[in-house]
């Protein structure tokens, strides 16, 4: 889908660093309760036109609700949301120019593919012409023009994602609200669904906001991540800032996977902290991080991937470095995991990439090795 | 029966065992319908086609089987179709046949109308409730159906209930006559196959998956134009269903004409009991039900048809 236009360069595209920027669709103060139970609590929430935006928590963390609050099926008990300048408050749903694909897709099991897709236009009361124009685009955009006079029950679980989505695009909404739009779908069509729904967005122009749980969906397609817990935002930032800068234990635990060892910040000044981590029986050297204090509690977190692994201790300086012994091997093919069990009981994982195709690894079970880091690849985390 | 385990190694006669057995539920059912539905159907075609006589039964020719085949044989030959000739003859069948379907037709659709908001009412209230409202659907049928229809005739005859309470709101000022015509006859049907209505709606209009109306309105439908173009075509097999179970009794009604109809209700039924306890004259009587039966068994084919033609078309 139109890969080629774009060429090898991505936009650079960063609205939200530009105090100028026009906000889209803006959350302010938004809480909304079923009963006693708090969905969102007191959010504040700017997405930018043109954004592709990625609302991702485990179930229950209020994501869904915050999209449904945009379409206009649940109304928000305190607080506003405006779009485009606009407060939606009281604008039932059939008039808001949103359109949604919805998780379990919610196709009218009455009408053919094209009477799926053209539904929206005859209710807006489009020329019949237009109508026929559009739904052939559609059906083209997601290659189903074959299968126009099927109805939705004789179509496969990818054939009905494509016909959601062609749906939800047939009225060219200015937001198009995604709910865990590829749940459904196996692994390889999934990964297929995500590069072209990242182009879509990109050639026409619209802004997407995406909800899901899958946090490798979230990466692939946003520009942006809100990590949402217990009706909060936890961390708004790109897929990458999210990975390498995470603001708190939670996100870090959430994205990825990630080692964290607690301590105690022994010193801390503007070119490192200092950290003495008890439960890992070392000293951390780490880089600067801001409101870091020395004395107080603070959790060094770091990635596997930038965890060294070596069978013996490194020349340079023993800075973060720490011996222990091989617990537990994870062998994925493209990598290999290291359960490395300390001397005082702790466990720290390391990933390796497997270069080379070897069946024997040189680090096995109960080798003693050396774990090794530098000090930008982990950060302190303060909460 | 030699049903045998599961495993068919161990019993070699299983596999046999376990198709005997499933020919044995196949055949219950049908050796049920055989006896209670097609036995007696026989017998009533055959009076249907025999003469009148004042005699023991009403009609010749009687088959005894003890005087062998000859007998039987000698009086299929008697066979005649006078009574059929008799039934077009007679305007007053034909009226009645009408008469019947029309107000089966009325009835059918007032059902539709009353029972349509009910049901849906009842699929849109909380889960918890849904139980407790199918229960108070059925819950008329713990008393005697007959005793219910009574009951209409307190209601509606001239110093019943419905005059009492509007003479003393002051709705009207002389009592109503409803009890004896054929509005009467409406509201008993309307009353007595409501349930059978709302059951099958409600079974349609429960499994209907609500985010259907919440694409619907995210794409520009209000919610009343949601319910015509989406609620009520998905709940059309609920609608056809209830539409007939309801339309096929009613045709055939007897008892409700008969206690609040007047004389201006012309229903067939009451035409048979007239003709079977009245005139005591079986032959007609019985052919007047063959026809009855066959104007309701040949739509019900034709639809049935229809749907299959539907679903082989769908590739179903």
């Amino acid at each position: 889908m139109a890969t080629k236009a774009l060429g090898p360069m991505r936009r650079k595209f960063a609205p939200w660093d530009d105090p100028a920027a026009r906000p889209f669709i803006e959350f302010r103060n938004v809480t909304k309760r079923f009963g006693d139970f708090t969905a969102i609590d007191n959010l504040s929430l700017i997405i930018y036109e043109r954004e592709f935006f990625a609302l991702l928590g485990p179930s229950g963390c209020g994501k869904t609700t915050l999209m449904r609050m945009v379409a206009g099926f649940e109304e928000p008990s305190a607080g506003q949301v405006l779009l485009d300048g606009q407060d939606l408050a009281g604008i039932p749903p059939y008039r808001r120019p949103s359109n949604m694909m919805f998780q379990s897709y919610a196709l009218f099991p009455h009408m053919s593919v094209e009477a799926n897709i053209a539904f929206g236009l005859r209710q807006a009361r489009m020329p019949k012409g237009e109508i026929d124009a559009r739904v052939e685009e559609m059906l083209n955009l997601v290659k189903l023009k074959p299968f126009a006079r099927r109805r939705p029950d004789q179509l496969s679980g990818g054939q009905r994602q494509r016909v959601a989505l062609a749906r939800s695009l047939a009225k060219k909404p200015k937001v198009l609200l995604l709910d865990e739009p590829l749940g459904a779908l196996d692994k390889k069509l999934r990964e297929e669904t995500q590069f072209e729904l990242t182009d879509l967005q990109q050639t026409l122009g619209l802004t997407f906001i995406i909800v899901t749980h899958d946090q490798e969906e979230a990466m692939t397609m946003a520009d942006r991540i809100a990590v949402m817990d217990h009706g909060r935002i936890e961390q708004i930032a790109t897929p990458a800032e999210i990975y390498e800068q995470p603001a708190s234990r939670y996100v870090a635990d959430f994205i990825g996977d990630i080692n964290i060892l607690e301590g105690r910040v022994a010193a801390a000044d503007s070119a490192s902290i200092r950290m003495e981590c008890g439960g890992a029986g070392t000293t951390v050297l780490a880089a600067p991080a801001n409101s870091v204090a020395a004395g107080q509690t603070a959790w060094f977190a770091i990635r596997p991937e930038k965890v060294s692994i070596a069978l013996a201790p490194p020349t340079e300086a023993a800075v973060n470095c720490v011996g222990g012994e091989v617990w537990d091997i994870g062998y994925l093919g493209d990598v290999s995991i290291y359960h490395v069990r300390l001397a005082t009981g702790a466990t720290i994982k390391s990933t390796v990439s497997n270069h080379t195709r070897m069946i024997e690894r040189p680090i096995t079970w109960d080798d003693k090795v050396w774990l090794s880091w530098t000090p930008d690849a982990g950060v302190v985390l303060t909460r | 029966m030699s049903g045998g385990p599961d495993n068919g190694a161990a019993a070699p006669g299983g596999r046999a065992g376990r198709r005997g057995a499933r020919w044995l539920v196949l055949a219950i059912p049908y050796l049920w319908l055989l006896v209670f539905f097609l036995v007696p159907f026989f017998i009533v075609l055959k009076i249907s086609l025999s003469m009148t006589a004042l005699a023991m039964p009403p009609y010749v020719p009687v088959f005894d089987l003890a005087k062998g085949i000859d007998n039987v044989v000698a009086g299929i030959r008697q066979f005649t179709t006078d009574n059929y000739v008799w039934l077009i003859e007679d305007a007053l069948y034909v009226r009645a046949y009408l008469s019947s379907l029309w107000i089966a037709a009325v009835s059918t659709f007032l059902l539709l109308v009353v029972g349509y908001p009910i049901a849906y009412g009842m699929a849109r209230a909380p889960r918890r409730w849904q139980a407790m409202l199918v229960m108070m659907v059925i819950l008329p049928f713990w008393t005697s159906f007959l005793i219910r229809v009574y009951a209409w005739i307190g209601i509606l005859k001239k110093e019943g209930l419905l005059n009492q309470m509007l003479l003393a709101l002051g709705v009207i000022d002389d009592p109503l006559t409803i009890l004896n015509t054929n509005t009467a006859v409406y509201i008993g049907i309307v009353y007595s196959y409501l349930p059978f209505m709302v059951l099958p709606l409600y079974a349609a209009l429960e499994r209907m998956d609500d985010t259907l109306l919440e694409a619907a309105a995210d794409l520009g439908c209000p919610p009343v134009q949601a319910f015509w173009k989406i609620t009520f075509p998905l709940s059309m097999p609920g609608v056809i269903a209830g539409c007939f179970l309801v339309f096929i009794p009613v045709t055939g009604e007897f008892v409700i004409p008969d206690l609040l109809g007047g004389s201006e209700t012309l229903m067939i039924g009451k035409t048979l009991w007239a003709e079977f306890f009245a005139n005591r004259d079986w032959p007609v009587s019985s052919a007047v039900a063959v026809v009855l039966l066959v104007i309701l068994v040949v739509p019900i084919v034709l639809f049935q048809n229809q749907e299959a033609k539907r679903a082989e078309r769908e590739g179903r």
